[in-house]
């Protein structure tokens, strides 16, 4: 956009930002070289450019000086590019006539030698210059937004993301793998810090879900594929079949009753393997669904064909199993999608000197959240494995796969309080003499020292120590027939041996094992331990790199009920915000085909990591600029360079370079 | 079969004194197994745990003449028995490839020597080599004698299984175990079969040593062991050499076979007292006299 005579009139701003630029570049000596490049009308530095007046410099310039390009020296394009487009486009210009240069992340911050960072800078701002004078007028493409959301996983944090969404009028699909929604949980006997009971406060959210009218409901599902874009998903649910029709089922459970086997002999998942249930089975009593599944694994009409299937029968006139069921695969369209995928605990069986599964006494935490729970295997009964002796004492480790170097370095947030619960609820139960073995005990949240306090009065013991080993091993006849724990107390600065009847291993938190799997199919970052990663860890906590996929629990970084109930509501939030808008607006870097020159050998389409190209009928690569996100790999991959990409077109980026090169 | 080329055999000098006894049945083993085991020409010693620490270059450079005269790649793997030789020489190998200073001293030693750079001998413990390369199987197969003996605590020690994990699981190994109960003979649930034996310390804080010995002895024969069996002469030795003063140190009485692996093994598959070096125990020689004798064997296959 030239003035009145054609010419190309350029403004350069060099930012101080305080001390953290001017410290090391002197600022005033660049805005000086500046102003005698070519094109460069206006030539000023400020302290901070990101400020109102120094954003009302760019504005009055670009009238006063008739400028039709800004550059802005100061810092990285992440943090005010978006800035200083706005104050371009105030100023009346077209924003993407603005270009930005990093002289404080890519030179005053990373140098120590005030000449050699001046001289950079230079460099840089030369190069910029001639870049902003070729840049194009640029306009942002609007994509419409799906009102309807996906959201996987049907745990707490899914089920408080479904209703908000639901409840604001939005259509949810939930898909859940599992049998039953409830997740972790449904699992757990009470919460902390104020003990109130996990089912009681769950169950009621579980059922709202079922009856929801917003809410399509689909357990014993997984989503398979997932195609699109922020605002138009397309995704791929496979429904596993229960044998078992859901909508002739009425949930009576005669079936389950029925079984041919009269003993339940099949290991609980759900009461972690402390109960035992028939191959035909709802997974607990307030299970949603309630639908019970047949277990292929075990059920002796599957494995023989020669049952008397006495589920049938009393079943009767129902005739909901059916044997013969097979998969379904539904296919959905959303505009967004929330991944609520949840955690898994650490498997204690990776730390040999706890002896979790050789010594029979030794527990994980969830094992005894079942223990202790009123409908649990026990009926809450705590009972050590031989289902009879009340143990008498209780150590409970704590950060068991957790600030850990050997398996996990992080601190998994919720086992110092769900150890304190569990102390608590133990000693209730059973008088034990309960000792806690800690490294620190953490308890920053709403009420929580105070339960840690609680505990202390209640003459629970916290001995400050890693606990090397449970063992058998016996040195005093007093250890006979108890676990051994054998431990550095660090405030008595001496080695113990506490000998106890029962051992809790506080396991710590982790990603799902096939998190990798999941991060794959939705295209999300995920970090090496297996958590989703977020856009931003303090500014986009629920956001992905991914537009229109957000996170919400566990599948993002270990958090407690509270913390997870607040980050569902906030990614619903976040769903909402698009939807609402009802569209979005996209940054226009996509790639585009010169179709004159391409040759159509298709280099580029496996490279598109956005399935964002396609081949046309007359054998020519097409970019979907909606799909694009302007990577640039094809646009370095095309041989012909028939491949272009906006914003980074060649003669730009030769400019800059030159740039740089001519002020040697 | 193919032919075997067999292993390189690394005796170490403790094979060659306090533990004899090892190497006597462990090379009886071998041969009843007909798998031959050629000695590593002009050997040294293998650079040990204690001169690490002194003098950790001249260790490596130590360690690694053996490695280099042990050849590359296309020789066959390198068989140390004794578990300081055992992780002086893999220690040797994973510091040359992770510490390029380490590399360096190495590499320096070895050219002022005249000898070859390292190029990746494997190096074995006898017990993976058992387990892995023949077989609970055919060792099972090739047992001629019903076990006459009582139940036997399996004691591993630290060396062998840590911090490497390539001879068995570092916390709770279970591969010698599984060879005892391949010839018949049952193991206790030993919590301290990776607890140290005292090491040297029995020489140096005599008393510390002693008592570590005390526990291993007393746990073995609540779980109800008659015996301990080892994979290395340090363990083995200071097992059984001081059995008068844990007595004399706790009041309590040991008299316990302390044997090697390759002794039952080889005994399972026919071989005898003298050839195995049996009679040089201390701890429990009645025992061993009792459960090795040859007029009571029975042919487990007969």
């Amino acid at each position: 956009m030239p003035d009145s005579n054609g010419a190309v009139r350029v403004g350069v701003y060099v930012c101080h930002c305080g001390s953290n630029i001017a410290g090391i570049v002197d600022c005033k000596a660049v805005a000086e070289y500046a102003a005698g490049l070519a094109h460069v009308v206006v030539s000023r530095d400020y302290k901070y450019m990101c400020s109102e007046p120094g954003q009302e410099l760019i504005r009055t310039d670009i009238q006063e000086h008739q400028l039709n390009r800004i550059v802005v020296a100061s810092c990285s394009p992440h943090l005010h590019e978006h800035t200083f487009r706005v104050a371009t486009a105030n100023g009346g210009l077209n924003p993407y006539f603005m270009a930005m240069v990093n002289i404080r992340e890519q030179d005053s911050w990373v140098h120590t030698d005030k000449a050699a960072a001046t001289h950079k800078a230079k460099d840089l701002v030369s190069a910029s210059v001639r870049r902003v004078v070729l840049q194009r007028p640029l306009d942002k493409a609007r994509v419409s937004i799906d009102p309807n959301v996906l959201v996987v996983g049907g745990g707490i944090a899914g089920i408080h993301a479904a209703l908000t969404l639901a409840n604001a009028g939005k259509h949810v699909y939930l898909v859940e793998r599992e049998a039953t929604i409830g997740g972790h949980m449904a699992m757990f006997d009470k919460t902390f810090p104020t003990l109130d009971c996990a089912a009681c406060i769950l169950t009621p959210k579980m059922s709202s879900v079922k009856a929801h009218p917003n809410i399509t409901l689909w357990t014993y599902s997984d989503v398979e594929n997932v195609a699109g874009y922020v605002g138009n998903y397309k995704v791929r649910v496979r429904r596993r079949t229960r044998y078992i029709h859901e909508d002739l089922c009425v949930g009576c459970q005669e079936c389950v009753e029925a079984c041919v086997f009269k003993v339940p002999k099949v290991n609980d998942e759900f009461n972690q393997g402390l109960g035992k249930r028939r191959p035909i089975y709802l997974p607990f009593p307030q299970a949603i669904p309630q639908t019970p599944v047949i277990d292929r694994e075990t059920c002796i009409e599957f494995k023989t064909g020669k049952c008397k299937k006495t589920c049938v029968e009393a079943c009767a006139d129902r005739h909901a199993i059916d044997f013969k069921l097979e998969d379904k695969l539904e296919e959905i369209q959303v505009g967004t999608i929330i991944l609520a995928t949840g955690f898994q605990t650490f498997d204690a069986k990776r730390i040999p000197y706890y002896g979790y599964g050789h010594y029979p006494n030794v527990y994980t935490a969830l094992e005894i959240e079942r223990l202790v729970n009123a409908s649990g295997p026990t009926s809450g009964e705590v009972v050590l494995r031989d289902g009879k002796t009340v143990p008498k004492s209780i150590g409970i480790i704590h950060c068991v796969g957790s600030r850990d170097e050997n398996t996990n370095r992080w601190c998994s947030r919720v086992c110092c309080m769900y150890s304190l619960k569990l102390a608590h609820l133990l000693k209730e139960q059973t008088g034990a003499e309960i000792f806690n073995f800690y490294i620190d005990v953490r308890t920053p949240g709403k009420g929580f020292e105070e339960f840690y306090q609680r505990l202390l009065v209640e003459g629970v013991h916290f001995i400050r120590g890693k606990v090397a080993e449970v063992t058998d091993w016996v040195f005093d006849p007093s250890e006979e027939g108890m676990l051994t724990l054998r431990v550095e107390d660090t405030l008595l600065g001496v080695v113990r041996r506490i000998p106890v009847d029962m051992v809790v291993l506080s396991t710590g938190l982790e990603g799902r094992h096939d998190a990798q799997e999941v991060r794959r199919l939705f295209n999300i970052t995920c970090a090496s331990e297996g958590f989703f990663q977020e856009r931003h860890p303090k500014l986009a906590p629920v956001s992905t790199f991914t537009d229109g996929i957000f996170l919400a629990g566990c599948c993002q970084g270990p958090k407690d009920i509270p913390d997870t109930v607040a980050q569902a509501g906030a990614a619903a939030a976040e769903a909402l915000a698009l939807i609402c808008a009802g569209y979005v607006e996209q940054e226009p870097n996509a790639a585009y085909v010169i179709a004159e020159d391409c040759s159509g050998c298709k280099n580029c389409i496996p490279l598109c990591p956005y399935s964002a190209i396609t081949f046309t009928v007359d054998k020519r690569a097409e970019v979907n600029p909606v799909l694009c996100k302007g990577c640039g790999t094809c646009v370095a991959a095309c041989p012909s360079g028939s491949l272009q990409q906006r914003m980074f077109e060649d003669d730009e980026l030769f400019a800059e370079i030159e740039g740089v090169l001519v002020h040697a | 079969m193919p032919e075997k080329p067999g292993y390189l055999y690394f005796p170490g000098c403790s094979l060659r004194a306090t533990g004899v006894a090892y190497e006597e049945s462990l090379l009886e083993l071998f041969r009843m197994l007909d798998i031959p085991l050629h000695e590593l020409n002009d050997w040294n010693c293998c650079g040990a745990t204690s001169y690490m620490s002194v003098d950790e270059g001249s260790a490596f450079v130590l360690s690694a003449r053996n490695l280099s005269i042990a050849g590359g790649m296309e020789a066959p793997d390198l068989m140390a028995p004794c578990s300081a030789c055992y992780l002086a020489l893999r220690k040797t190998q994973d510091y040359v490839s992770h510490y390029p200073e380490t590399a360096r001293i190495v590499e320096e030693g070895l050219k002022a020597a005249g000898l070859k750079p390292l190029n990746g001998v494997r190096v074995r413990h006898p017990l993976e080599i058992l387990y892995n390369d023949i077989g609970l199987a055919k060792i099972k197969a090739l047992t001629v004698r019903k076990w006459q003996g009582g139940k036997i605590a399996c004691y591993y020690g630290c060396q062998a299984v840590r911090p490497y994990d390539e001879v068995d699981r570092p916390h709770d190994p279970m591969r010698m175990d599984q060879l005892m109960n391949a010839v018949g003979v049952e193991t206790v649930d030993y919590s301290l079969k990776t607890k140290c034996c005292g090491g040297t310390l029995t020489g140096t804080i005599h008393d510390v040593g002693v008592r570590l010995n005390y526990i291993l002895l007393k746990e073995a024969v609540r779980k109800g062991a008659q015996a301990i069996v080892t994979i290395c002469p340090l363990c083995q030795f200071n097992l059984d050499a001081y059995q008068a003063e844990v007595a004399k140190e706790s009041g309590e009485v040991f008299d316990v076979p302390i044997l090697y692996f390759t002794q039952v093994l080889g005994w399972a598959l026919g071989g005898n007292l003298k050839s195995l070096g049996l009679k040089r125990s201390i701890g429990g020689r009645g025992l061993v006299r009792k459960w090795f004798t040859e007029n009571r064997e029975v042919l487990a296959n007969a």
